[in-house]
């Protein structure tokens, strides 16, 4: 029981230690590549919570897929041609700390599984089955609301995303002569 | 839930919570707006989360799928603005954009 609660605690430490950082980065990707560390840790700790379905979902949506975009944009920004600086990406520096921390919560993973997968420190640990049952029937109304509102995300991310259009609102117009 | 209490996950989610807060009050670049905003959200999710672990119950977690596609629709959208904003002002400072007109 001891074991679960130090594996608990490290991920939660990792959690806070790698979000201050995230936060207080004055580079926007180093910043991401700590955003990424919080999440996985955040992960470790829905697994040892017994919710093994949410911690796929975070590493696979949070980490995965809402990290990516914010990556894609800082790649449009192209912040690098305005303040010219050395690569991040080739210096080992930039990479030390987000990889530390991420080697720290694969260990911690690898010795949960190692000593035979058992987690959760609630009363029962919950499968997807369950979630999976009560999402479809208890909470289908939530799934048709969730998935019309992606529709209209993914519409409005679209319309102003595109660049044909001059102007998406009054704070964009040019004042009048 | 002896080894850790239940008490103790929703202070490790209030930290969380309350780093992502100053992140968004402290930060001028809209683009680390929109990452505390996401740290907020996903701390309320981990408090889900643990609610329903603690519990048993697997509504924590179907909150916790509710709240990652809400994340999802307000980070793209979010983007696309930051895109024009960026496009129109030249910059991702927020006082730039703090000027209203009327």
């Amino acid at each position: 029981m001891i074991f679960e609660a130090v594996i608990f605690w490290t991920a939660a430490a990792i959690a806070v230690l790698s979000t201050l950082l995230a936060i207080t980065r004055s580079n926007a990707v180093h910043a991401l590549l700590y955003l990424i560390v919080s999440f996985l840790a955040v992960a470790v700790m829905f697994f040892m919570l017994g919710a093994p379905l949410a911690a796929a979902l975070e590493v696979i949506i949070y980490a995965g897929a809402i990290v990516v975009l914010f990556v894609f944009v800082v790649m449009m920004f192209n912040l690098q041609a305005e303040r010219p600086r050395p690569n991040p990406w080739t210096s080992l520096r930039t990479w030390a700390g987000p990889t530390a921390l991420s080697a720290i919560l694969l260990a911690e993973i690898v010795s949960v599984l190692a000593r035979g997968g058992r987690h959760g420190l609630g009363p029962v640990p919950v499968p997807p089955r369950d979630v999976g049952l009560s999402l479809f029937s208890t909470y289908v109304l939530g799934v048709e609301l969730a998935a019309m509102l992606l529709l209209a995300a993914v519409v409005g991310a679209y319309h102003l995303g595109s660049r044909k259009t001059a102007s998406h609102h009054r704070l964009f117009e040019e004042p009048p002569q | 839930m002896n080894v850790v209490p239940y008490e103790a996950v929703l202070v490790v989610a209030g930290v969380l919570f309350v780093l992502g807060l100053a992140g968004l009050l402290a930060r001028r670049n809209l683009l680390f707006v929109l990452v505390s905003l996401e740290i907020m959200v996903n701390a309320a999710g981990l408090a889900f989360v643990a609610a329903g672990s603690r519990w048993g119950q697997p509504d924590g977690q179907v909150v916790f799928l509710f709240i990652l596609a809400v994340a999802a629709a307000e980070v793209s959208v979010g983007l696309a603005l930051l895109l024009q904003i960026r496009r129109h002002f030249k910059t991702l400072d927020s006082n730039a954009a703090g000027t209203m007109k009327g």
